[in-house]
């Protein structure tokens, strides 16, 4: 219920256009019932040979002609504002989502798939608005026309009227009959729908791996006894589901019969005319219409309400407030890091009392196993997180008294996965930098190593890239040259390069030292050989720091760092 | 198109009397406003109450038997049509099943998945659909069309116009619309990437304080969406009106002349009724025709999809029998190139090696370099464009498929399990072993722990893609896999790459003790370091060939690669490359 109330304030900003669309509709109806009703008149005009009124038939059909155009102007403009209001809600549900993300603390964006974020935003979204459209056009109409109809056919005739109102909810309970005995084998056959699509991907899927073990003829043999059910289920499913149209088609044929016999005997007792009879016969044919049509809209709205709350639920997470609004002029690039704690999880202690101080231009690396709290010291230095406790100043200024913007825009960061814009060379690059010019974006490549390959793509900087038009080592060197061009007071590299091969990363080696030449760098590696450089090497286990030191006096304590570093490159000299 | 017709072949008889039934009913639809008519003119006339109440029993008789029709053409139609695609889905995959590398890069797996699951099910419904109805509505159209000539000639040819305009106004709007929802579709898959980069970036945006610059590009894509949309719906939206519109102003047009015709003697009453009503029926099933030409169209496309799938033929044809072998050589290139079907360059150029029975090849290089590539020929799994591949002396080419595959075990690069218990993998490539030939297996491969830590252990059931599995024991049960086969030659497509450096090096020491002819494709130089051969490839050229002394002496490409990972013994005035 409150999400229908969360829809209904979204469709508030178009409520004229709702209201007109309601207006509309009451008459467009009105107007539909009311043609058959005059047919019936018209047709009352001709009774037998020479017997006909011209002149009440002329003014008749005049009379209907009118109001036929106009039912279908007004048909069509209402169709336009319905489109116009539901597409215009999504559109301004979808562009608060999106406005939403930038907002969203990243605990809720890395604690939620993305695939699941994107089907609200679009697959609900989109599920929302037919589900709307639907409703607009099908629910309001349907409900005049039952009471709209009821009224026409009473002021025709009682009897049949009350017949019909009798007859109805049969045709209704043959539906429901079928729809609960097909349920058993729907649900059957989804079950086993879903089986073979588990056995599709596991089997096409690694196509690869079955032909090299030579098992195609066994995941033909699986797939043949799931196939065979599926076919027995999905015979008997859409079978019993076929049922439904001529089921209810036969009982509104009884009823058809049944107004044409008593209308019949009716007239004999002058109690009707034919052209009565005409309209009834025409209208006991329409008044079922709206039922079947309601009920599905109902079906459609319900599972439109059930996305609207996926959408809303989103909509509604907590955002991260901007609580200051001071920024910091100018970045000299010392940190200070102070008993900082920090858990993702309260019951689960991750980083504990961490401190440390760094200079300007100093090279910090962060070694230690998965899951010690590496990245998340990163994340809190940006303040992708904000610490629990303790402090961190960038040159004596606490960062939660500082805007996240002004945090930012000091560090320069470089991750594992190379995140790039659908678009060309030049978009990307000057993601930091919009009002780059040309030469400046060029000696940033030269800076960055990254024009050697650049000058050789077809359109150079213009080349349109996506996904797989360049390589794992080509990418990563065009994300350091957007950190280059931007050229921040500190630098972050997460696992920057991990993702490519040793040799491929000595050779982007120089791209590194060019960037961190003077710059506080905070660099996140679990390849030893990237931070042997480093001035300070912090070890950390289980969110502390447990060992501190540059690699030569790491090595000489024989600590955690010694042994890790034994592990990757010593080799057991057995074999 | 018409060659996927053959699995309707066990159906003849059932895709014929559907729709012959659907056309019964429609008949004894076509008959009610005649019936009505009756009423009308003779019973009420003569007033006649038993002729009124036998046509009303005609009418209670045709809407059962109408129904019975119905009932044995919707059970004919659906055994028809899921049965057609049960079949077609059966042969679909097994044709899959015989297709090579070659196709399976081309086509993708995801490819082939959509067919045979979205596909092959729209295919059921347009099937089932247009046995059904594909008949019925034009049926009933032009009976409706053929009743009213018999009716009167002079009023019948409103039928006639009311049709054709009809038919003009929902198929222009159909054939307008389409291509305009293909264009909204594209729309839409712009915002849906646009929310896509939105959140695998938003660390990068958040970095760079792009936020207001992403949310203005959404918006300008979701407004160009809106707008389209709204124009597409405006067109559609004509349908209703336009029909509306038509078929009553013909109505108009029939009471018009009907009167006419009445005043003249030539029409009854009842007359005007029934074409009124027939007027009805027309507009009814011209707009179920046009949406069931969309369905159908839609399942006509994906049948040519699927139909496209099986005109593709395996590139790899074996010969019936296999040659004698004759020599030590467990594996030669010679002269290889090769060429990936879709690609615009060689991945392997002219690569000549040879090893023996027991020795261990080691294969090194960078990402793209054409290691696996080599590894791929050696099963056959790609024929070389260029030079022959040869296993114990003779043609790979010359092997039958059972004889080849019996010989080689190759453990892929990316670890692959399928759902079922631990046992039902391993014996994927020998069905045969026993679960002490297992456990061996599983020994040698570092494993055994792996399989002693589970409830069940080899009856402990793997998930979907061992998604109850960590990437490392994935791995070794992949080996292990490889293991059960007993091939001649095993085959690690860097496959170690999961392993910690110290249960990589048991593993090589654990397959030192069988005396295979191994190949070991690393990115690790400490992992094949050892190899009776090391190949060092780049960008597809054979740039080192030796062993590890040798190449440190005269590879530079190999030299690059192990300093960068042995940097102190860098020699202070070794040069890298840049990057290309």
């Amino acid at each position: 219920m409150k999400t229908v109330i969360k829809v209904l304030h979204q469709i508030q900003k178009q409520k004229w256009f709702v209201a007109l669309s309601i207006l509309l509709a009451s008459v467009t109806v009105v107007l539909t019932l009311y043609a058959p009703i005059l047919f019936g008149d018209a047709i009352d005009y001709l009774i037998t040979k020479g017997n006909v009124d011209f002149s009440s038939l002329t003014e008749i059909l005049s009379k209907l002609f009118f109001m036929i155009v106009l039912t279908g102007v007004l048909t069509w403009i209402m169709n336009v504002i319905n489109n116009h209001v539901t597409f215009h809600v999504v559109k301004n549900i979808r562009s608060s989502a999106i406005e939403r993300i930038q907002v969203l603390p990243l605990k809720y964006l890395d604690a939620h798939s993305t695939g699941d974020i994107v089907s609200r935003i679009i697959a609900d979204a989109e599920q929302l608005s037919d589900g709307l459209l639907l409703g607009f056009t099908q629910l309001f109409t349907g409900i005049i026309t039952i009471f709209v109809t009821l009224y026409f056919m009473f002021s025709k005739s009682i009897w049949i009227t009350l017949l019909v109102l009798v007859c109805t909810p049969v045709s209704f309970l043959v539906a429901r009959f079928i729809a609960t005995h097909s349920y058993t084998m729907f649900k059957k056959q989804s079950e086993t729908r879903g089986k073979e699509t588990a056995l599709i991907e596991e089997m096409v899927g690694n196509a690869k791996i079955v032909k090299a073990f030579g098992y195609e003829n066994n995941a033909s043999d699986a797939f043949r006894t799931i196939n065979t059910d599926l076919c027995e289920y999905s015979q008997k499913a859409t079978f019993y589901s076929s049922l439904t149209n001529p089921c209810t088609r036969a009982v509104n044929n009884v009823i058809y019969a049944l107004v044409a016999l008593i209308g019949a005997y009716l007239i004999l007792h002058d109690q009707l005319t034919v052209g009565g009879l005409s309209i009834l016969l025409s209208y006991a044919n329409q008044y079922m219409k709206p039922f079947n049509d309601i009920s599905s809209v109902v079906t459609e709205l319900q599972n439109a309400m059930a996305c609207a709350e996926r959408i809303f639920s989103f909509m509604e997470t907590d955002t991260e407030v901007e609580e200051t609004s001071k920024t910091l002029q100018e970045c000299n690039g010392s940190v200070s890091i102070q008993d900082v704690s920090f858990r993702y999880d309260e019951a689960k202690p991750l980083i504990e009392d961490f401190n440390l101080e760094v200079n300007p231009g100093m090279r910090i690396a962060l070694v230690g196993p998965t899951g010690c709290g590496k990245t998340t010291f990163i994340n809190l230095l940006m303040r992708f997180y904000d610490v629990r406790t303790g402090t961190i100043c960038i040159d004596g200024e606490n960062i939660k008294d500082l805007t996240r913007h002004s945090v930012r825009s000091c560090y320069g960061m470089v991750l594992q996965e190379t995140w790039l814009k659908e678009g060309t060379v030049k978009d990307n690059l000057i993601f930091g930098k919009e009002n780059a010019s040309e030469e400046e974006i060029i000696h940033a490549c030269k800076e960055a190593h990254s024009w050697e390959f650049i000058k050789k793509l077809p359109k150079q900087l213009d080349t349109y890239i996506t996904e797989d038009t360049l390589s794992a080592g080509q990418k990563q060197l065009l994300c350091i040259t957007r950190v280059m061009l931007a050229l921040p007071a500190m630098l972050i590299l997460d696992e920057a390069t991990s993702a490519i091969d040793t040799r491929t990363e000595l050779q982007i080696q120089n791209a590194f030292d060019t960037l961190m030449k003077g710059r506080t760098s905070f660099i996140v590696a679990h390849r030893l050989s990237t931070i042997r450089n480093a001035d300070v090497i912090l070890v950390m286990k289980d969110g502390k720091i447990i060992e501190s030191g540059n690699h030569e006096s790491l090595m000489v304590k024989k600590g955690f760092y010694e042994k890790l570093y034994s592990s990757q490159f010593v080799i057991p000299e057995k074999i | 198109m018409k060659k996927l017709l053959i699995y309707l072949k066990d159906y003849k008889k059932e895709s014929i009397l559907a729709p012959a039934f659907k056309l019964l009913e429609a008949l004894f639809d076509l008959f009610t406003p005649i019936l009505v008519a009756n009423i009308i003119n003779t019973g009420i006339n003569t007033k006649d109450t038993t002729y009124i109440f036998h046509q009303f029993l005609f009418l209670i008789a045709f809407a059962l038997i109408g129904l019975s029709c119905s009932i044995v053409a919707q059970y004919y139609a659906s055994k028809s049509a899921v049965g057609f695609t049960t079949k077609l889905r059966q042969a679909l995959f097994d044709h899959i099943q015989s297709l090579s590398y070659t196709e399976i890069d081309t086509l993708t797996p995801d490819t082939f998945i959509t067919r045979l699951t979205s596909d092959c099910n729209q295919i059921q419904n347009g099937l089932n659909l247009a046995l059904r109805l594909l008949l019925r509505s034009p049926f009933i159209v032009f009976g409706a069309m053929i009743a009213s000539f018999l009716i009167n000639v002079k009023i019948a040819w409103i039928f006639v116009v009311t049709i054709v305009l009809l038919l003009i106004v929902v198929f222009s709007i159909m054939l307008i619309s389409i291509p305009l929802f293909k264009k909204v579709q594209k729309a839409l898959e712009k915002v849906l990437s646009l929310t896509r980069e939105n959140l695998t970036g938003v660390r990068v945006i958040r970095a760079f304080r792009k936020e207001q610059d992403e949310v203005k590009e959404f918006n300008n894509a979701n407004t160009a969406y809106t707008k389209q949309n709204e124009f597409v719906g405006k067109i559609s939206a004509l349908m209703n009106p336009l029909t509306y519109a038509i078929i009553n102003i013909a109505t108009i047009l029939l009471i018009q002349k009907g009167a006419i015709q009445v005043n003249l003697g030539n029409l009854a009453q009842g007359d005007v009724v029934a074409l009124y009503n027939y007027m009805a029926q027309i507009v009814v099933e011209l707009i179920k025709l046009a949406s069931l030409i969309i369905t159908i169209d839609k399942s006509i496309a994906c049948a040519e999809r699927v139909q496209s799938i099986l005109d593709v033929n395996t590139s790899i044809s074996y010969p019936a029998e296999t040659k004698e072998a004759s020599s030590k050589d467990a594996i030669t290139f010679d002269h290889v190139c090769f060429q990936y079907a879709s690609a615009s360059e060689e991945s392997l150029h002219d690569i000549s090696f040879s090893i023996n029975k027991g020795q261990t090849l080691g294969i090194i290089g960078a990402t793209g370099a054409g290691k696996s590539t080599i590894v791929n020929l050696i099963p056959r799994f790609y024929d070389a464009t260029h030079g022959i591949v040869s296993i114990d002396g003779i043609n790979v080419k010359d092997y039958t498929k059972e004889d080849l595959i019996k010989k080689i075990g190759v453990v892929p690069q990316k670890a692959v399990l399928f759902a079922g218990s631990i046992r039902d993998n391993m014996k994927i490539g020998n069905e045969n072993a026993t679960d002490e030939e297992i456990w061996n297996a599983l020994q040698l491969a570092q494993a055994k722990e792996v399989v002693e830590g589970k409830d069940g252990q080899l009856d402990y059931m793997i998930e979907q893609n061992g998604r109850n599995l960590s990437g490392g024991q994935k791995q070794r049960l992949t080996i292990a896999r490889a293991f059960v086969k007993n091939p001649e030659i095993i085959v690690l497509d860097d496959s170690a790459s999961a392993l910690d450096f110290a249960t990589d090096a048991k593993l090589r020491a654990a397959l030192q003790t069988i005396h295979k002819t191994t190949v070991i494709v690393s990115q690790r130089t400490s992992s094949i370091k050892h190899a009776d051969l090391i190949l060092v490839l780049d960008d597809g050229n054979l740039v080192g060939k030796g062993t590890h002394e040798e190449l440190m002496k005269n590879c530079h490409v190999y030299q690059e690669i192990y300093y960068s990972q042995f940097p102190e013994e860098k020699p202070a005035d070794f040069k890298m490359e840049a990057l290309a």
